[in-house]
C-alpha cells in the first residue's frame, strides 16, 4: 500500500470514527441534558410537562411530611416568591434540612407537583447550589453566598 | 515566623524555577555548556525550596497554629494527627503545594535517573518542567497561598470537611496526582524533542517509561477515587460521571492511546506527529483537570471555597501551554512522516484505531463535562448532562477497542495474512461467544443480553491474549527457557489487558445486577432481601473525637446461617454541625453486601439502604492488574540497557541541534 493511500485509508477511518461518535453522542446527548428551572419559571409554565429537569430552590419549613409506613416524603421548595411542592419516594441526603437550598431531578406531575427520582444537597454546610443561588437572586433575595464563597 | 519563612521558601523556589526555565533552554539552544549545566542542581534547589515550605505547612498543621487562615478553616484540635497531616492537602491551597510539591519529585526524578541522556536534551526538558513549575508558584503565590495569616486569630479551627476525614484521603489525592503531574514529564520531553527540532524516535524511548510511570500513578488514583466514593459517600455508587471524575479520566484516555502510540512511535518508528500531539494533549487535560476542580465553575466534593481569579489565572496558564506547545509543534513539527511502512492488516492499523478511538471517547466525555459550562458561560440558561448520557455514549465507543485489542496482540508489526488471524482466532472467536452465553444464561435471569455481551468480550480480550503467549512459546523447545526469554514488557501487556478484562467483567455485572432497596428499619425488624435476611439488632450511640454518632449493627443471615455482621454508623460532626454516613460494607471477591444508615425518622425507625452488588471488587482489581502490567513494563530490561548503549546518536543531536 501506497503512502498516498495510506494516509487516504487513515483519513476515512479518522471521519468514518468520528461521525459514529458524532451521531452517537447527539442523540444521546439530546436525550440527557437537564434544564435547571427555578419555581417561578415552572409557575409561568417555562418548564417542560413532559420531559425530566431540575428545580432548584429553598427547603420551606415545616413543610416535610413523611409517609408513616414507607419512604414516601414531600416538601415545599420555595425561591421565595414561589413554591412547589416535591414528592420523593427514598432517602433524603445527609445534609437535607428545612432551610436548606437543594437540587432534585424529575418530572412535573401537575401544574405545581414536581416528582423526584433524586435529591442532590452538596456536602457543606455553608454551600448553597449555584443554580438555587441564582435563582434566589433573581427572585430578588440578596445571596450572602454569591460565588460560593464561604462564608467563614 | 514559621509561615514567613514558607513563604519565603517558595519564593525562593519562584527564583529557582526562573532560573531553571530560562538558562538551560536557552543554553541548550546556543549550545552554551556552563548554562545548560545549571539544569540538574538548580532543580533540585527548587526541590529542597518546595519541600521546606512542605515540611512547614504539615508542621503548622500538627502543632495547630490557627494564625493561618488555610489551618483554621481545615483543621481543628479534636481532628486525629493523622487527619491533620492530609489535611495539608485537604482544601485548595494546600493541594496545590502539593502539586507543586509532585512537580518537583518527578522533576528531580528526571535529574536523577537520566543520566545518559544526552544534556541538550535534559536540559531542555528540566527547563520545561521549570517553566511549568513558574506558573503554578505564581499562581500559589498571588492566589492562593497556603501561609496567609488570619487575624483575629480564631480559638479553634473550622475542622477539615467530615467527608475528607478517611484514610482515603491520605493516599488518594498524592496518587492522583503523581498521575496527573507525571503527565508534565512526557509534555516536557516532547517539547523538548520539538524545541531540538529533530524528532527521531530516541525521545519516544526515553519518554517511554515516564509517561509509564505517571499511567501506573494514575490508574491507581482514579481506582483508589472510585473505591472511596464507593464506601464514604453511601450511595454504593462507584463512577458518578462526576465533572471531577472526568477531569481525571480524559487524561487517563489519552495517556491509555498515548502510551500504546509511544511503542509504535519507538518500535517502528511511526505515529511520530501523532504521538507528540497525544502528549501534548495528555499534560493539556491534566491542566483542564486542575481548572476544572480549581476555578470553581463546576460543584462537587472536590470544588471548595472559590474565587473567580483563580480560574482565570489556571485558564490562562493553561492556554500559554497549550497554545504555545501548538505553536511550537506547528514551526517544528517533522513535514513527512518518515517512519517505516505498514499495511493495512499489521498492528500498526490497531495501535492507530487504538489511539483515535481513546481520542473520540475523550472527545465525548469533554462534550459533556464542559458543555455545561460554555451553555453557563453565554448565558444561555443552565443544565446538566446525566450520566445516562455518558453510559449511552461510552460504551458503543469501547466495543469495537474491544475487538481490535483481541486483534492487535495476535497481528504482526508491518503486516500480517488476514486468512492465518481468521484460522487463528477462529476457535477463540467462537469459544468465547460459546462460553459467556452459557455463563449469561446459567447465571443471570435478567438483563442477559447485556451481561453476556461483557462476559464474551472479557473472554475474548483474555483468550486473545493468553494465545499471543502461546504463539510466542509454541515453536519453541524448551518452553520454559522460552517463557524465561520473553521480555517482560509482554508480560506487562498482558497482565495489563487481562486487568482490562476483568474490569469490564466487573463494570457489566455491577451495573447490570446490583440491587437495592431503601426500607424503614427498626430494632429487631428483619428485611428480606437478595436471598439474605438482614436483621437489625442494636442501635447504639458512640462518641469520636469529633463526632457523634448512631451505630446500626444488622446481622446478614442466609440460610439460616449468620454470614456476617455490618455495621454502619451516622456521624454528627460537632464542629461543622455537618452529618456523615459510614457504610458498612461485607466485601467478597464475587459480591459485596453493602449497608448505609440513611436518616432517623419520627417513630425510633430509621431509614437503612441495602445493598447487593455483585462483583464491583473486579473493577478495581483490574485497575490494580493494569497498574502491575505497568510496573513490569516499566522494568524491563531494555530501558535499563538502553541508557547505556544509546550514547553514540546523542553526539550527532547535539551537533545538529548545536548548528541550529
Amino acid at each position: 500500500m501506497t503512502p498516498r493511500k495510506k494516509r487516504i485509508l487513515v483519513v476515512c477511518m479518522m471521519i468514518a470514527g468520528i461521525s459514529v461518535a458524532a451521531l452517537l453522542i447527539l442523540t444521546a446527548f439530546e436525550k440527557n441534558l437537564m434544564y435547571f428551572y427555578s419555581p417561578t419559571e415552572i409557575i409561568n409554565g417555562e418548564a417542560p410537562q413532559s420531559r425530566s429537569f431540575r428545580i432548584g430552590g429553598l427547603v420551606v419549613s415545616d413543610t416535610v411530611i413523611r409517609n408513616p409506613d414507607d419512604l414516601k416524603v414531600s416538601f415545599v421548595l420555595t425561591d421565595t416568591v414561589h413554591e412547589i411542592k416535591v414528592i420523593y419516594d427514598g432517602i433524603l441526603p445527609d445534609l437535607f434540612r428545612e432551610g436548606q437550598g437543594i437540587v432534585a431531578n424529575g418530572k412535573l406531575k401537575s401544574e405545581n407537583v414536581f416528582v423526584a427520582d433524586e435529591v442532590l444537597a452538596k456536602h457543606d454546610e455553608n454551600y448553597m447550589p449555584p443554580e438555587v443561588a441564582d435563582a434566589l437572586e433573581k427572585a430578588g433575595v440578596n445571596m450572602p453566598y454569591k460565588n460560593n464563597k464561604s462564608t467563614r | 515566623m514559621i509561615a514567613e519563612l514558607g513563604n519565603f521558601s517558595l519564593i525562593l523556589a519562584l527564583a529557582m524555577a526562573c532560573i531553571q526555565s530560562f538558562f538551560p533552554i536557552v543554553g541548550a539552544s546556543q549550545g552554551n555548556q556552563t548554562w545548560m549545566s545549571l539544569a540538574r542542581p538548580v532543580a533540585r534547589l527548587q526541590f529542597l525550596f518546595v519541600l521546606i515550605a512542605f515540611v512547614l505547612l504539615v508542621y503548622l498543621f500538627l502543632v495547630n497554629d490557627f494564625s493561618i487562615a488555610y489551618v483554621a478553616n481545615n483543621s481543628n484540635t479534636l481532628l486525629p494527627w493523622f487527619y491533620r497531616f492530609s489535611a495539608v492537602w485537604g482544601a485548595h491551597e494546600g493541594s496545590l503545594l502539593l502539586w507543586v510539591l509532585i512537580l518537583n519529585i518527578w522533576t528531580i526524578a528526571v535529574t536523577f535517573f537520566s543520566r545518559r541522556l544526552p544534556e541538550y536534551f535534559l536540559s531542555r526538558v528540566i527547563g520545561v518542567m521549570g517553566a511549568i513549575s513558574i506558573g503554578f508558584l505564581m499562581f500559589m503565590l498571588f492566589t492562593s497561598n497556603p501561609f496567609t495569616r488570619l487575624f483575629p486569630v480564631p480559638l479553634d479551627g473550622a475542622d477539615l470537611n467530615p467527608l475528607l476525614q478517611d484514610p482515603g484521603l491520605i493516599i488518594h489525592p498524592p496518587v492522583l496526582y503523581m498521575g496527573y503531574v507525571g503527565f508534565s514529564v512526557a509534555f516536557s520531553f516532547a517539547i523538548a524533542a520539538l524545541l531540538a527540532g529533530n524528532l527521531d524516535t530516541t525521545w519516544a524511548r526515553w519518554s517511554r517509561p515516564w509517561t509509564l510511570l505517571a499511567w501506573i500513578f494514575l490508574t491507581l488514583g482514579i481506582a483508589l477515587g472510585s473505591w472511596w466514593a464507593y464506601y464514604e459517600l453511601g450511595w454504593g455508587g462507584w463512577w458518578f460521571w462526576d465533572p471531577v471524575e472526568n477531569a481525571s479520566f480524559m487524561p487517563w484516555l489519552i495517556g491509555t492511546a498515548l502510551i500504546h502510540s509511544l511503542a509504535a512511535t519507538d518500535k517502528r518508528g511511526i505515529f511520530k506527529n501523532w504521538t507528540i500531539l497525544l502528549a501534548i494533549c495528555a499534560f493539556a487535560l491534566s491542566l483542564l483537570g486542575t481548572f476544572l476542580v480549581r476555578s470553581g465553575v463546576i460543584t462537587s466534593v472536590h470544588a471548595f471555597a472559590t474565587d473567580p481569579t483563580r480560574g482565570i489565572f489556571i485558564l490562562a496558564l493553561l492556554g500559554f501551554f497549550v497554545g504555545g506547545s501548538l505553536v511550537l509543534y506547528a514551526i517544528n513539527a517533522p513535514s513527512t512522516e518518515r517512519g517505516g511502512k505498514f499495511k493495512l492488516l499489521s498492528r500498526e492499523t490497531f495501535l492507530l484505531l487504538n489511539s483515535i478511538l481513546f481520542l473520540v471517547a475523550m472527545l465525548t466525555v469533554l462534550l459533556g463535562t464542559i458543555y455545561p459550562l460554555i451553555i453557563e458561560a453565554l448565558d444561555l440558561g443552565k443544565l446538566s448532562v446525566g450520566p445516562p448520557y455518558f453510559n449511552a455514549v461510552f460504551v458503543p465507543i469501547m466495543s469495537p477497542l474491544i475487538i481490535f485489542v483481541g486483534l492487535a496482540v495476535i497481528t504482526k508489526w508491518k503486516q500480517d495474512n488476514f486468512q492465518k488471524i481468521l484460522k487463528q482466532l477462529r476457535i477463540l472467536l467462537v469459544s468465547s461467544l460459546l462460553v459467556g452465553t452459557c455463563i449469561g444464561l446459567i447465571f443471570f435471569t435478567n438483563n442477559q443480553f447485556k451481561s453476556i455481551a461483557g462476559i464474551v468480550a472479557a473472554l475474548w480480550i483474555s483468550s486473545t491474549t493468553i494465545y499471543s503467549l502461546f504463539i510466542k512459546i509454541k515453536n519453541k523447545k524448551n518452553k520454559l527457557a522460552a517463557l524465561m526469554i520473553i521480555p517482560r514488557s509482554f508480560y506487562g501487556m498482558l497482565i495489563a489487558h487481562i486487568g482490562f478484562a476483568v474490569c469490564i467483567v466487573g463494570i457489566t455485572i455491577t451495573s447490570q445486577h446490583s440491587i437495592d432497596v431503601h426500607k424503614r428499619m427498626k430494632i429487631n425488624d428483619t428485611v428480606e432481601f437478595a436471598d439474605y435476611k438482614f436483621y437489625l439488632k442494636d442501635l447504639k450511640t458512640l462518641s469520636g473525637p469529633n463526632y457523634k454518632a448512631t451505630e446500626a449493627v444488622v446481622n446478614v443471615i442466609k440460610n439460616e446461617k449468620l454470614i456476617t455482621t455490618l455495621r454502619s454508623q451516622k456521624r454528627m460532626y460537632t464542629v461543622r454541625n455537618m452529618p456523615m454516613t459510614e457504610a458498612g460494607i461485607d466485601a467478597g471477591f464475587t459480591r459485596d453486601i453493602y449497608m448505609a444508615l440513611g436518616e432517623p425518622l419520627d417513630d425510633d425507625s430509621w431509614s437503612i439502604r441495602l445493598y447487593h452488588k455483585p462483583f464491583v471488587r473486579w473493577i478495581w482489581l483490574g485497575a490494580i492488574l493494569m497498574a502491575l502490567g505497568g510496573v513490569l513494563a516499566i522494568t524491563d530490561r531494555r530501558y535499563r540497557l538502553e541508557k547505556i548503549t544509546k550514547k553514540a546518536p546523542s553526539i550527532s543531536n547535539e551537533a545538529i541541534s548545536t548548528i541550529k
